[in-house]
């Protein structure tokens, strides 16, 4: 008949789950890398980081050098191919990976770009619907968070409750909500640099809402976002504490939030 | 009308520091979509519907020379003169001469994005006739010497005390209050009936071409595009062939969709179908009728990549819903259409060269194919038009040369992860401090708006995982 609980949890196989960093991870903020590890393990992945990843090639799609594009979405491909999950700490590129990829190619390329299509997973949604994180040992997160939705995530890869559920479950926290959260920050990649004054305004939109939900902390799954708010947050001398939502979900984050120094 | 789009950056600029503008543009942003969902939800299969539409669409596209021509046989039939303009000015002296021939003095048009897109207005005035518009949105600009700044409500830009002041100076009725929004439009109906009677020529657009019945369709809420279609002796139906539908009955959801994304209604006041002048026993109606169908390029875009833009049922919900739009709001655009349509169409309609700023005001949110009622890829076509920019190189040098050695750079991992390794521990510990820095060299695109995030300490994550490897810890 069944098996005990915990016998059968042991005899499931390890999943094997390329991590790919994101370059803004990499570069900008390591700590989401290895709180990514560090969840993955917690839910039973045998992780790996391929050392050839760089970057996507976003900044060069959106911007319209989609030849030089191509060439790294080659590049990612035939490192990511070998596992059975891709794991991206990033609605937006995961939605790259999964959406506009094989959009740029034909044939074969186009072949390999669906199946790594098909294995690719933003964090959150992984973390929710394939390998399940066990119920914490620590402490609820003693903060009020709010949650900033990138856009890639939210109508590319469906993430909206998978956050939020995983900020209940993990840290007992209820976000509560930004008003227009369906509306974009502002970020948009190269656009944040080519037109700036319009980004700026939309980044105070954003911030205002964040401000006037009473949070103390900003999170969301995006590190574009996240930097260009932190970046105007600090500008504007605003009291916000901004994360990656796997810094939160890892465990309480002793560093300081993105953009803050270590006073 | 003159193309003022590629000074896009600039009029964004001066939008957003009118700041009672930005805040009531922010309230639009939250208002119209609102209402649009609120529709669309109660509608029950508004997917359903769209998904219905845009096959529609490209089954009349794909087979638009044979319902061109049914239109065209229908339409003649029942009595209408119908007239193909290749270009903006082959539509204008084709009205202008109609106007001529019947000595027209005056004339009275409705609310028509086309005759905008060719600049009809300011051609008839120049020949010497009264043009009137008879739209409350196109009065309010005209009177105020505006262009639209939106497809669907084209004075969405001006508050009730300007338009207060605009009437009180333009009206000569002496005293009176002038208070409330009911008063207001209780004095432009009462200047616009005077003005319909006295009309010799209406101009009107369509939202749809039937062709089994060769009929056009008209959605409005004021009632103004029946007068002016049924009062003077002339009417004079300006439109474009892509708004072509086969049946009645594909005109009838394309009113269901276009409402519903437009303003939020179920029903706009009126739905009327025009069929051509008035018969023997009719007791009124035009005694003469001019379809014109405008082409301006759009056979170009049919054959283009970009053919998906002609399905574009000119709702403006891609507008609502574009957090850029809602931004800089419509003038900053430049030209007839602006926000995520706009974007991609002005620079087909009017040239590249001088528009290519619009494309690039997209963050690729999506916002706007998620709401458009015919699944137009929006956000894919206006990367398509960035693509289009660098080939032609149009964008700025640095730019594409700093975005392809990046690329490049992306496939030396060695390399790259050497020089982001130096790089970020340089910067990880200039920043510690602070946390970010108020300027920054190459990124001041950046550092204009905002401070730029110190990496965290330590170095980057491929660097600190390497070390950890190499010493035999695998956890983070």
């Amino acid at each position: 008949m069944d098996k005990p609980q915990a016998k059968r949890k042991r005899s499931r196989p390890r999943r094997d789950v390329a991590l790919m960093v994101t370059c803004l991870a990499d570069l900008m903020r390591p700590s989401v890398g290895f709180s990514a590890i560090r969840l993955l393990e917690r839910a039973g992945c045998r992780v790996t980081v391929p050392e050839q990843q760089t970057c996507c090639g976003q900044p060069a799609y959106n911007s319209g050098e989609i030849d030089a594009a191509v060439p790294v979405a080659q590049a990612v491909i035939e490192t990511f191919e070998p596992f059975d999950y891709v794991v991206i700490p990033s609605g937006s590129c995961a939605g790259m990976l999964s959406h506009h990829y094989p959009a740029l190619f034909e044939g074969e390329w186009r072949e390999r770009a669906l199946a790594l299509s098909a294995k690719t997973w933003e964090l959150t949604r992984f973390l929710t619907e394939v390998a399940l994180l066990p119920a914490p040992k620590r402490a609820a997160l003693e903060a009020a968070v709010t949650y900033h939705d990138g856009c890639a995530g939210l109508r590319e890869m469906g993430i909206q409750q998978q956050p939020r559920q995983l900020l209940q479950e993990q840290c007992g926290v209820q976000v509560q909500e930004l008003t227009e959260n369906q509306v974009c920050c502002g970020f948009g990649g190269t656009f944040c640099a080519r037109m700036p004054e319009i980004s700026g305004k939309m980044a105070d939109d954003k911030l205002n809402h964040a401000v006037a939900s009473g949070a103390k902390v900003l999170a969301g799954g995006d590190l574009g976002c996240l930097l260009h708010l932190a970046g105007r947050a600090k500008r504007r001398g605003l009291d916000l504490e901004i994360r990656h939502i796997a810094e939160l979900l890892a465990g309480n984050p002793k560093g300081p939030g993105i953009g803050e120094g270590r006073q | 009308m003159k193309v003022a789009s590629q000074d896009f950056l600039q009029q964004a600029h001066e939008a957003l520091r009118a700041k009672d503008k930005v805040e009531r543009r922010d309230l639009l942003g939250q208002f119209m979509p609102a209402a649009r969902d609120a529709a669309a939800n109660a509608y029950g299969d508004f997917d359903g519907l769209r998904a219905h539409m845009k096959r529609v669409r490209g089954h009349t596209t794909e087979h638009l020379a044979h319902y061109l021509q049914q239109f065209e046989e229908a339409a003649v039939a029942h009595g209408n003169q119908v007239h193909f303009a290749a270009t903006a000015e082959q539509l204008n002296s084709t009205v202008l001469s109609i106007c001529q021939t019947h000595n027209a003095r005056r004339v009275a048009k409705g609310k028509s994005m086309v005759t905008e897109e060719t600049g009809l207005n300011e051609l008839l005035l120049k020949a010497g006739l009264e043009v009137l518009e008879t739209d409350l949105g196109e009065y309010i600009i005209q009177q105020a010497g505006e262009a639209p700044s939106h497809i669907v409500g084209p004075a969405f830009h001006k508050s009730l005390a300007e338009v207060r002041e605009l009437f009180l100076a333009k009206h000569k009725l002496g005293e009176r209050a002038l208070e409330s929004v009911s008063d207001i439009v209780e004095e432009a109906r009462g200047v616009l009936r005077e003005r319909f009677l006295a009309a010799d020529v209406g101009i009107i657009g369509a939202n749809a071409l039937i062709a089994e019945h060769g009929t056009t369709m008209l959605v409005t809420n004021e009632g103004n595009g029946d007068l002016c279609a049924n009062l003077p002796p002339v009417l004079i139906i300006c439109t474009t062939f892509e708004r072509l539908l086969p049946r009645a009955e594909d005109a009838m959801a394309l009113q269901r969709l276009l409402v519903r994304s437009a303003t939020g209604q179920s029903h706009t006041c009126y739905t009327s179908f025009y069929s051509g002048p008035r018969r023997e026993d009719d007791v009124d109606g035009p005694l003469e009728t001019h379809i014109i169908l405008l082409d301006n390029k759009r056979s170009d875009i049919l054959a283009s990549d970009y053919h998906e833009i002609l399905d574009c049922i000119r709702c403006g919900a891609c507008l609502n819903h574009c957090p850029i739009y809602i931004g800089v709001g419509g003038h900053a655009y430049g030209w007839v259409y602006p926000g995520p349509m706009g974007s991609v169409l002005t620079p087909l309609l009017t040239s590249l060269e001088q528009s290519h700023d619009l494309p690039n005001a997209c963050t690729s949110c999506g916002r706007c194919a998620e709401v458009c009622p015919v699944n137009i890829p929006l956000p894919d076509l206006l990367r398509d038009l960035r693509q289009e920019e660098s080939a032609q190189q149009l964008k700025p040098a640095r730019w594409r040369r700093g975005l392809r050695l990046h690329a490049w750079l992306l496939r030396q991992p060695v390399l790259y992860q050497r020089l982001t390794g130096w790089s970020m521990s340089a910067l990880g510990l200039l920043g510690k401090r602070r946390g970010a820095f108020r300027r920054m060299p190459f990124a001041s695109g950046w550092t204009s708006q905002r401070d730029f995030p110190a990496p965290e300490a330590g170095g980057t994550f491929m660097r600190q995982y390497a070390a950890r490897k190499r010493r035999g810890g695998r956890r983070g």
